[in-house]
């Protein structure tokens, strides 16, 4: 049984959590029941991943035809290092976020939506994993359209009635985006008469010089920048993230965007290929100046904001800034540097949304002025908000020191040492915005809603400290992290000069 | 049974019991752990045990030879002496970072390499500060302060030390360093403050006295003696040593015959007592080396005997200076009489400790040609018998009789004092048996000849035949009530009024520079805010038709470069 479930593990990947999101509906009357089978499917899940990740970095690169149809006519599935290592990241957080999901979800959303909830929360992960794990252009673009519906689905249940605005303005902004990578593929079609993506990267070098490719390219850059909320297309997620539930948050905070990234990597070193996208286009300056642009941005505004959610939320767009800069590089260093920032910006954005959702728990709020003293009041809560923030800052031990350090390091080695000097810079602001947070929650005096709160439950706790432990564990054991992140690195430049 | 459990973990998981248990069970945990931890250490095996790779670097946490076993067994011993001295105390603070500091100087003692060392030796400083702190009085809190801001300085000069020092030589390892780079003298002078050296000691003598009565005895028996093993490890040969350890027995005497706060006493006599330490460790001899770690051990056994002494006096009484003490022997005997055993070590009588590991320091100084060294030591020996051997003891339990008649301290501290009494006695009959087989470097020696034992005894007779003439004329400075002017005088006055003074000198122009600074600054932070604030451009939240439009720059921006 399990040997013959062994070869269509790629498929499983994402059957497992597609199948469980209309069980959740069927059987909605045990809410219980629900959470246990999204559990089990997210562990299923991250066990397949597990596996998958062990089997690319033994035996290479795995293809799987879908249904038996052989690509470039039927759907391929195609796992390398790169998404083996992302889908890694996706099923690693949601399998933390699903604990955390049975006593959060219970507070914030109404009981008869809870099912509802976990069976979009199912299919959103559906649609991450298949957008990561497929091999076919156009399926890339279904699974997005699968993880964004979910998705606002998501936000809007968020118990502000301002969530149900900003999960609109995200439907709009998300729609356009998904037109846009539509279009984009649509022009790739055009010229190459194929969707496979292996069958595409072969193809497209005949046709380099042709104008319908590079508007292709442009409509796909843009339509992908705005899932990945790149300056300026980041103004749907500050919103989006502050109002959705907690859980909804720190699943979406510490995957989609991720997700999103590797679809723009997979594009431009892949399908297009890195010598069109930089040496015949000038998509790396781009990149930079405007990873650039978000990564200061969204700092300063970050500082100002007096909402933490929100707060946290520009952070990521200045972490998305770092992530951009990386790839902007087009180095392996660079590379590397991007591939392990998603990973730790992952686990570190999982961590402090979770901790914030621990803090709303008790408090039903994520304001600054409710906040004051809550650290006194909820130790553990708000220990894990200081230690995942000095992992976003980037204190050495912690995760997020590593990945700045290559940074730095990529930066330096193509002589771009105000690019250097930018990414401290950027930690500078982070102590900021962090420390106004600790200031203000540690040293102040109790707010009244502080006052009446009591430490978090430890179904909302163990989660969270995993997360936070796991910052701590990957800031000291870099193995796998920088080895597979190098590999993949490598992977992709393949084509790099 | 051989194993690798890393020493320091039983006292750190002890350290984690102790924090939630309470009552009897806490007791058992508390005790349990020492031996538990020294059974395990028994077995043992030697050599590089656990590594780990941290940024490019070879960690390795627990490295076994014979140096860091005997220190190994010295720290348990001395954790189970001062635990048992200290478990009748109902404070679970000063109880868990007992432990923990215990773990932090195992983890000292037994790391392979400067990271792993400098992990453990600012672990040391940031747990012994609470036994400080633990006696929760104004004065201590305050000495607590300065004790942290000097050692967090030692801390700071030894990692700048080990990074010239690896950016140097390329390696981490903790084994001779030596005073040729420049990182060797800063890592010399971090380890240096921990245990002294002329100068840098005043944190010993400041904050010691002022800890809890059971703090103290875990506060003289880890820190110093850390800095003395890593000393060892690292610069033992190296000359400047001898004339600072020569320095360090010398000086102190003379503060401790004034000072009238018998713990303070203590305190000085432990400088001088590491002098004789640093002294051996400088010679560098095989027998010098053995010399400076067997005092090293002893010295944890006599001179915590000597501070429990002093602690169950100051818990029963309330009081540790000499002058509003006396008498103490009628209501005391048992106590008193331990704390002769400990005088008599510390003062190197032959048949106790003291005289097994002192002489083979005074001995190698001989054998080296040093005779002006020899001679200092020779007189610091007498300054021992004066201050630690017959003051101690005399003053808190003889002397005048102030009246107090307190009873015998609780069991366990008669007990804890007792083992300690008992180890002196029999380590200083048969050294050859207990102590000497465990000493790490190769060097044959035998105390108990003529020469040996009668000239310490001559100079032990005359000594005392000097202090109770100077006693019985009157030449001998009474105890007053009265607060000596030490080093730290220099800093914690001189260095204040100055900065005062300096202060309203610049303070105007400070104050014009910080005005002249601040408008463009606020300038600044207000057009910040203007673009950056909740309201402002890049913050607020925008119309779903202008996100659109930026759709649109952005596209069109993306098809002209391209286009180009």
């Amino acid at each position: 049984m399990l040997s013959v479930l062994a070869n269509d593990l790629p498929a499983l990947q994402v059957v497992v959590p597609l199948v469980s999101a209309p069980l959740c509906l069927i059987l909605a009357r045990w809410p219980r029941i629900v959470w246990l089978l999204c559990l089990a499917a997210s562990w299923t899940s991250l066990a397949i991943a597990i596996e998958l990740l062990d089997q690319v970095l033994s035996g290479g690169t795995i293809s799987y035809a879908m249904g038996g149809w052989a690509a470039p006519w039927g759907i391929e599935y195609r796992i390398d290092a790169v998404n083996a290592y992302v889908i890694l990241i996706v099923t690693g957080i949601a399998s933390v976020v699903m604990p955390y999901a049975n006593q959060s979800v219970a507070k914030e959303i109404p009981a008869d939506r809870v099912p509802l909830f976990y069976a979009l929360l199912m299919l959103c992960l559906t649609g991450l994993l298949g957008m990561t794990i497929t091999g076919d252009a156009f399926n890339v673009f279904v699974f997005l359209e699968i993880s964004s519906l979910s998705m606002y689905g998501l936000i809007s249940m968020g118990r502000d009635r301002r969530a149900l605005t900003s999960a609109f303005q995200y439907l709009v902004m998300g729609t356009i985006g998904g037109t846009f990578i539509l279009v984009g593929i649509g022009f790739l079609y055009v010229v190459t008469g194929t969707l496979n993506m292996a069958d595409l990267a072969m193809r497209l070098p005949e046709v380099t010089q042709l104008r319908t490719l590079h508007t292709g390219f442009a409509f796909l850059v843009v339509g992908i920048g705005l899932k990945l909320a790149m300056f300026p297309l980041h103004l749907w997620l500050p919103n989006a993230y502050a109002y959705a539930p907690s859980t909804a948050t720190a699943f979406i905070a510490a995957t989609a965007t991720k997700v999103a990234v590797y679809a723009l990597l997979r594009f431009v070193f892949t399908v297009i290929g890195p010598v069109i996208a930089y040496q015949d286009l000038p998509f790396g300056e781009i990149a930079k100046v405007l990873a650039v642009l978000g990564l200061v941005t969204g700092s300063f505004v970050a500082i100002f904001q007096e909402n933490v959610k929100r707060m946290l939320a520009y952070s990521s767009v200045a972490q998305i800034g770092y992530i951009l800069l990386g790839i902007g590089l087009a180095t392996v260093m660079g590379l590397t540097a991007s591939m392990l920032h998603l990973f730790n910006h992952a686990l570190i954005k999982g961590a402090l949304f979770m901790a914030v959702g621990c803090l709303f728990y008790r408090t039903r709020s994520v304001r600054l002025d409710d906040l004051r003293g809550i650290g006194r009041k909820m130790p553990w809560s708000f220990g894990a908000f200081v230690i995942a923030g000095l992992s976003l800052i980037g204190v050495p031990l912690t995760a997020g020191f590593v990945s700045k350090w290559y940074l730095v390091q990529a930066s330096l080695e193509v002589g771009q040492w105000p690019l250097a000097v930018l990414v401290l810079g950027g930690s500078l602001l982070a102590i900021i915005y962090i420390w106004r947070v600790v200031e203000i929650a540690w040293f102040g005096s109790p707010s009244t809603r502080a006052a009446e709160a009591t430490e978090a439950p430890l179904g909302l706790l163990i989660p969270t400290w995993i997360l936070v432990l796991a910052n701590l564990y990957f800031g000291t054991h870099t193995g796998l992290t920088v080895g597979v992140a190098n590999l993949a690195a490598r992977t992709l430049a393949e084509g790099l000069r | 049974m051989p194993t690798e459990l890393p020493p320091f973990l039983p006292f750190l998981i002890g350290a984690l019991l102790t924090a939630v248990t309470r009552g009897r069970l806490r007791s058992a945990v508390m005790l349990a752990t020492p031996v538990v931890g020294g059974i395990c250490l028994l077995g043992i095996d030697s050599g590089a045990l656990h590594q780990v790779q941290l940024l490019g670097y070879t960690l390795t946490p627990v490295r076994v030879d014979e140096l860091s076993m005997l220190f190994g067994y010295l720290f348990h011993l001395g954790a189970f002496i001062a635990i048992l001295y200290a478990v009748h105390i109902k404070d679970t603070l000063q109880h868990v970072v007992a432990m923990i500091y215990a773990a932090s100087a195992l983890g000292a003692v037994f790391a392979g390499d400067l990271i792993s060392f400098f992990l453990s030796w600012e672990l040391l400083t940031v747990s012994s500060v609470f036994l400080v702190w633990a006696r929760r009085t104004p004065q201590a809190i305050r000495a607590g302060f300065r004790y942290l801001i000097l050692q967090i300085g030692s801390g700071v000069t030894l990692l700048a030390g080990i990074l010239i020092h690896v950016h140097a030589t390329g390696d981490i390892s903790m084994g001779h360093i030596g005073l040729d780079t420049p990182g060797g003298w800063l890592i010399m002078l971090a380890l240096g403050l921990k245990c002294g050296f002329p100068m840098l000691h005043m944190w010993l003598t400041d904050a010691y006295p002022e800890s809890t009565p059971t703090g103290a005895v875990f506060l003289c028996m880890f820190t110093t003696k850390c800095a003395i093993y890593a000393l060892t490890r690292s610069f033992a040969g190296a000359d400047p040593l001898i004339y600072i350890g020569t320095a360090m027995t010398f000086f102190p005497i003379f503060f401790a015959v004034i000072e009238n706060d018998l713990r303070r006493v203590l305190a000085y006599s432990m400088i001088n007592q590491l002098g004789f330490m640093v002294c051996g460790i400088g010679l560098g001899t095989a027998l010098a080396l053995n010399g400076a770690v067997s005092h090293a051990f002893n010295d944890v056994l006599f001179k915590g005997l000597l501070f429990m002494a002093m602690g169950a006096v100051l818990t029963m009484t309330g009081r540790t200076r000499a002058s509003d003490l006396g008498g103490l022997y009628k209501s005391m005997p048992q106590t008193a009489t331990l704390c002769i055993i400990g005088a008599a070590s510390i003062s190197a009588i032959p048949l106790f400790c003291g005289f097994v590991s002192k002489s083979m320091i005074m001995q190698s100084a001989l054998n080296e040609g040093h005779m002006v060294v020899w001679f200092f030591l020779l007189f610091a020996s007498v300054g021992v018998l004066e201050h630690a051997g017959i003051k101690i003891p005399f003053f808190a339990f003889f002397a005048h009789d102030s009246g107090l008649r307190p009873p015998e301290p609780p069991t366990n501290m008669r007990l804890a004092m007792l083992i300690a009494a008992v180890l002196c006695v029999v380590i200083g009959t048969a050294p050859a048996t207990t102590l000497y087989p465990l000493l790490p470097f190769a060097a044959e020696y035998h105390p108990y000849d003529a020469t040996h034992v009668i000239t310490q005894l001559q100079l032990l007779m005359f000594g005392g035949l000097a202090v109770f003439w100077m006693m019985r004329t009157g030449r001998y400075p009474t105890e007053e009530r009265a607060i000596n002017i030490d080093v730290d005088w220099l800093y914690r006055r001189i260095l204040p009024s100055g900065i005062s003074s300096a202060e309203n000198v610049l303070e105007p122009a400070w104050s014009s520079l910080k005005r002249g600074a601040a408008r463009p600054l606020n300038g600044l932070i207000a057009l910040l805010f203007r673009y950056h604030g909740p309201q402002g451009t890049l913050a607020r939240t925008w119309p779903i038709g202008s996100m659109v439009i930026w759709v649109t720059v952005l596209l069109a921006v993306f098809v002209v470069v391209y286009y180009l």
